[in-house]
């Protein structure tokens, strides 16, 4: 009787966390924020189950394993208290779980971590070692050449590419093979999205990724290398500096106006002119298509980079978006018929088809008139239009490799018209660079957007990756955006801020005059009384 | 008998005792005691095994001059007996009983991007010496459930250690680099367990008298059970079959 009162006591009392910064709570507690906040996709068990789970990719995490991919700890260890608060706190990048710092108190977040432990004996388990690793901090020069060259000497020598690919943009040879433990395909991370791994995008991030390794995934640990001296400690970290510069030194910001530049001319029809590395890109984040069957949870293009220009007769628009495959590709078939089997469409709908060779597409849409006034902001169903009111829109597919323009009356429906718009596009170790050009004006008014300088033009775009079994309703969608296509810059520019800035100087002088005139009369007058 | 035929004798009993040595590295030899002996035969149709296309590994294409690699999920000898089929001893040991502390490390090579064993056992508690005799980049991953899991790089020719906590049938082994490469490794708290070679058999010796339930286990197939009596030191034959599917 007196055991099994101490043992409920032992039970009911809070996880004890030695070295922990952040004490774990009331699992009683925990449980009730997570049936409300984490079930849903966690499942009632924690098995990573719950009712959203078979539409993600990644899946959620099941805990019951206690198998954790962000850890401060050697590979097969525990986590720590602090980075399940860190997963919790943060969420997972790049993944469907959000950050919770500020949707739930500090006590609920703390209770809830405490009570995922409990979906698995490993925690209860007081022979397990939990202590995180002694990380150094990073040596300085990480982004001069020669640290970035010893970076990637490491890439190659300690065999990267052999998942994440020679560009890193996760394509290498092993990339369709893998799987995690549960069995779920799983792919390289693109080492060119640092905002989307799942540990933190910095170099540190990085750093303690390769030391760790993401348990319950292919990405091995590399401590081992260390110790027995294959390579140093800042050779780490100089491989951690070389995959941070792979990505941009900010995580994109989106933007709502894409400015084309007017230059002289002829625009570049090619992906690879040296233009575009003089010309603006902006970002513009693309997401599944889960409003019409058959619905898409899983987008592969997970945004595109946009830039354009124009001479004042032509216009250029350059996409380019990182995709692991020029689809199709038989090397990848049998990953897309994991994808296809892991992620189910419609609760309702028909049951997941078979893998198939498709190609990959991106399409870029306009109204099929800009607005009648300028203010007017009413624009066509972003989703491809209706069948009253289509959309004009750009199509591209890689096999066979072809761009058409055409209307699109929802998303089964397209008709091409017999207007031009030329592409010119390029597969490079995972990116595809696409140029459409077209004339600014074009005969058939009715149907194809005038491209009007100094106008709000909106513009939408659309991708789907064949080789993830992307194709129709099964694609990755952005919302509407903006391209305004700059006027060539008139000489006033340039000297109305000079004019304007010597009237202001001007008229605050008269201003200071004034004002210290009037005082002097004020106080005169107050000697007069 | 003569003087040639006990020198020919004592080799072969050294050489039967340095294969035996081999085969079972690192775990202690069983002193007296009792025998479970056996073959696991195969009934039905060999199911052919895919071709492994190593032409990424240049180095691991180059060590298989006779006969493409295949995958090794069934692997029938040619006396039409099953190899890689674990047996041990699953329950009916005393529950006094002590295993008798490992004599070494268990190696498992990877060669020739193959695992070397494909099924094999440890103690609870014995290193695992994973050995990359490939020199280019393996990762090997644990993916046992019983066991904390690990996933560790050998992109060189290295050897790493690892030891398991808990009894554990079977902890699954894999490459992520090369998606063929498997293996199965049983962790035991006991040093009674064999598993099926190139002629089907399996020995597993030194047990205490005592009624012991078998399990022979396959990738495939399942397992199989048996109910076994040993005394002294007798040998008891126990035969498992396993049919295709």
């Amino acid at each position: 009787m007196i055991s099994a009162l101490l043992l409920l006591a032992l039970r009911a009392a809070p996880v004890p966390i030695p070295d922990s910064p952040f004490p774990l709570q009331d699992t009683t507690k925990g449980k009730a924020v997570y049936v409300k906040w984490c079930a849903g996709c966690h499942g009632d068990s924690g098995a990573g189950d719950g009712l959203a789970a078979a539409h993600m990719l990644p899946r959620p995490r099941n805990f019951t394993g206690a198998v954790y991919k962000i850890r401060t700890t050697a590979s097969g260890q525990l986590p720590t208290d602090a980075d399940l608060m860190r997963a919790i706190d943060d969420g997972l990048p790049g993944s469907a779980m959000p950050a919770w710092k500020g949707r739930l108190s500090d006590a609920e977040r703390r209770d809830v971590a405490a009570y995922i432990k409990t979906f698995s004996s490993f925690f209860a388990d007081t022979s397990q070692h939990v202590a995180a690793l002694t990380f150094s901090s990073e040596p300085s020069g990480g982004t001069g050449a020669n640290a970035l060259k010893t970076g990637r000497q490491f890439y190659d020598s300690i065999g990267c590419r052999k998942c994440h690919g020679d560009q890193g943009r996760g394509d290498g040879p092993s990339a369709p093979t893998l799987k995690d433990d549960a069995g779920f395909p799983i792919f390289a991370a693109d080492l060119h999205q640092s905002w989307r791994f799942r540990g933190g995008g910095s170099t540190g991030d990085i750093y303690h990724r390769l030391r760790t390794g993401l348990d319950g995934t292919p990405m091995p640990s590399f401590s081992d290398l260390i110790d027995q001296k294959f390579l140093t400690d800042e050779q780490l970290w100089r491989l951690a500096q070389y995959v941070r510069s792979l990505s941009p030194p900010e995580p994109p910001e989106v933007q709502d106006v894409i400015h084309a530049p007017q230059i002289a001319g002829p625009v570049p029809a090619s992906p690879d002119d040296s233009v575009w590395g003089r010309v603006g890109r902006y970002w513009f984040p693309l997401v599944g298509q889960v409003i019409r069957k058959s619905r898409w949870f899983a987008p592969a293009v997970s945004g595109v980079w946009v830039q354009a220009l124009h001479d004042g007769r032509t216009l250029a628009l350059r996409v380019s978006w990182d995709d692991r495959t020029q689809s199709p590709d038989s090397a990848w078939l049998g990953f897309e018929q994991r994808v296809l089997e892991t992620v189910a469409g419609d609760d309702s709908g028909p049951p997941s088809p078979k893998a198939q060779p498709w190609p990959d597409q991106l399409a870029v849409q306009f109204p099929r008139h800009l607005p009648e006034s300028p203010a007017a902001m009413e624009r066509p169903y972003f989703l491809m239009g209706s069948e009253t009111d289509p959309v004009y829109q750009w199509r591209w597919t890689s096999t066979p490799r072809r761009s058409v323009a055409g209307l699109a009356r929802g998303i089964e429906r397209f008709d091409t018209l017999p207007g031009v718009v030329a592409g010119q596009a390029r597969f490079d170790h995972g990116e595809w660079r696409l140029v459409f050009t077209r004339a600014l004006a074009t005969p058939d008014t009715a149907n194809e957007v005038q491209l009007e300088a100094g106008r709000a033009i909106p513009v939408a775009f659309f991708a789907w990756d064949g080789s993830s079994g992307e194709h129709g309703s099964r694609m990755a969608v952005s919302t509407w955006y903006f391209l305004a296509l700059d006027r060539p810059t008139p000489p006033g520019v340039f000297i109305s801020p000079v004019l304007a800035m010597l009237v202001t100087l001007g008229l605050g002088l008269v201003v200071v005059r004034r004002a210290q005139g009037g005082r002097r009369g004020t106080v005169r007058a107050g000697r007069q009384r | 008998m003569g003087k040639l035929g006990v020198v020919a004798a004592t080799g072969g009993a050294v050489l039967v005792l340095a294969l035996a040595g081999w085969m079972r590295p690192g775990v202690p030899a069983a002193q007296g005691g009792g025998t479970i002996s056996g073959k696991v035969k195969f009934t039905g149709a060999k199911p052919a095994m895919p071709k492994i296309d190593m032409s990424e590994e240049p180095k691991c294409k180059a060590k298989y001059t006779a006969a493409p690699p295949t995958e090794e999920t069934v692997v029938v000898n040619a006396n039409g007996t099953l190899a890689n089929v674990f047996v041990y001893v699953k329950s009916g040991l005393p529950a006094t009983y002590k295993a008798p502390a490992p004599a070494g490390p268990v190696t498992l090579d990877q060669d020739g991007c193959r695992y070397h064993p494909h099924v094999f056992g440890i103690l609870v508690g014995q290193p695992l010496a994973i050995k990359n005799s490939d020199g280019i980049l393996h990762n090997i991953k644990a993916k046992g459930t019983k066991n904390r899991p690990f996933n560790i790089s050998q992109p060189a020719v290295m050897t790493s250690d690892r030891t398991f906590t808990a009894p554990e049938v079977m902890v699954p082994l894999e490459c992520n680099v090369h998606g063929w490469m498997h293996a199965w490794l049983g962790v035991l708290p006991h040093p009674f367990f064999s598993a099926s070679g190139s002629d089907g058999s399996f020995t597993i010796k030194g047990l205490p008298p005592g009624t012991y339930t078998i399990e022979a286990w396959h990738e495939k197939y399942g397992t199989q059970t048996a109910t076994v009596t040993v005394a002294g030191s007798e040998t008891k034959t126990a035969d498992f079959s396993f049919a295709a599917k």
